[in-house]
């Protein structure tokens, strides 16, 4: 009884002896994924600043009326929730433009681990499916506890 | 000072975050948080909101080149992310029960023991050849990389799961209850439990720290502790600087990173010992 045990648990780790191509190609692809989110983050971060400068040219430094103060206090209103964001992005002011961003910021990691449970799907992996799938759960369900 | 000069030197500060963080597998939150507090005289709460927005611009800026190149472990990293996300969740429901001081002490404590340690392992043999770790065998976390410093393959094995393990829930707990400090612990329990060298240790702790912190910045956001124009030239900078990191990591010998990563260290377990007794 315990003989057979064993031996499935072999066959299992047989079936799990990975192809390192497709090892390599689900790394090329986590790759992409993340300096995707990276480049499109920088891009629309750097546009919103221009934004902001543009539509406020008191900020800049030939007409320096404004400190840099106002903007980095408490006292300075800045979107929070997702309405809010939507409604500076349909305005086109630059505050928006950057939280939007941010948001692709922080959801690459997410997404990475949602594309890693997909990898180990395409190596037949099934114990490290599992794990990422659990990551996974966690890691969404924690949005909502926060 | 003119918003427009306070954007530009963040922007070049945050640069020199991003190419710290990215070597020694910290978030860069030891930089930005004092030069915002102390230099420019920003709100802790703003200051915190900009430090978790660098740990996920480090991690998913240097990460790309580190996956790329094998010098993250990737599936020790997604095994561990296992301890990292729920030590995360327990930990922001223990955020009402024990106080802030007491944890500040006991994890400057824990740091400071944990940078002897490193600093002790420097003439330890560098990697394992062979490993009878049960659950490192099963889910295969063992792996191998390229060092052009030694200009040689090094293939390792990894060992002391469960102790990783732990110290990962614990680092998820505390980078969730204090808002910094996941990498601080994460690169120690890949280099003194679980035998990983320590250039992967510090590429795979920038590969996770992303992950943990994306778990809190959802609530830092709601919670308006994200200011824009704050958050802004701080991602920026930190992912180019990560990137430029990236470069750097393989070309360096494991010595010097864990040299430079037991200084960081040494430095964040003060500033938590300051924080905890003032």
């Amino acid at each position: 009884m315990k003989n057979t045990k064993e031996n499935t648990v072999d066959q299992h780790a047989k079936q799990r002896d990975i192809d390192p191509a497709k090892v390599r190609q689900t790394e090329i692809v986590i790759s992409y994924v993340l300096r995707i989110g990276v480049i499109l983050s920088v891009l629309l971060v750097s546009a919103g600043l221009g934004l902001i400068f543009a539509h406020h040219s008191s900020y800049l430094n030939f007409s320096s009326h404004t400190s840099y103060k106002s903007l980095t206090s408490s006292g300075y209103n800045f979107p929070h929730t997702v309405s809010q964001l939507f409604s500076d992005l349909a305005h086109g002011r630059g505050r928006g433009v950057i939280g939007l961003g941010l948001i692709i910021l922080i959801l690459t990691p997410v997404l990475r681990v949602a594309v890693g449970v997909l990898s180990f799907i395409y190596e037949k992996d099934p114990p490290m499916t599992l794990v990422t799938l659990f990551v996974l759960t966690v890691l969404i369900l924690s949005f909502f506890l926060g | 000072m003119t918003p427009l000069d306070f954007v530009l030197v963040l922007f070049l500060i945050s640069i020199a975050a991003g190419v710290l963080g990215s070597l020694i597998g910290l978030g860069g939150g030891v930089v930005v948080v004092p030069v915002l507090t102390i230099l420019f005289h920003i709100d802790i709460r703003l200051a915190i909101g900009a430090s978790i927005v660098s740990v996920i611009a480090t991690s998913s800026g240097a990460a790309a080149t580190y996956v790329k190149e094998k010098m993250t472990n990737l599936r020790a990293g997604m095994f561990l992310e296992i301890a990292t996300t729920t030590g995360a969740i327990s930990g922001a429901y223990l955020t009402t029960v024990l106080s802030p001081k007491f944890l500040f002490i006991l994890f400057g404590t824990v740091l400071t023991y944990s940078a002897f340690a490193v600093y002790h392992k420097r003439h330890a043999a560098a990697v394992l050849s062979v490993s009878n770790d049960k659950i490192a065998n099963y889910f295969q976390l063992h792996g191998s990389y390229y060092d052009e410093a030694e200009k040689q393959e090094i293939a390792y094995k990894v060992t002391g799961t469960k102790l990783g393990l732990f110290m990962m829930y614990i680092a998820g707990m505390v980078s969730a209850l204090l808002g910094i400090g996941s990498g601080a612990l994460k690169v120690p329990a890949m280099d003194l439990a679980m035998h990983l060298p320590m250039k992967v240790s510090t590429a795979t702790s920038n590969f996770m720290i992303g992950v943990t912190a994306a778990a809190s910045a959802g609530f830092y956001f709601a919670r308006g502790q994200i200011d824009p124009v704050i958050a802004a030239p701080v991602a920026a900078g930190v992912l180019i600087g990560a990137m430029l990191g990236a470069r750097i990591l393989s070309k360096v010998t494991n010595g010097a990173v864990r040299i430079v990563f037991v200084v960081v260290l040494v430095v964040i377990a003060v500033e938590m010992l300051q924080r905890g007794i003032s």
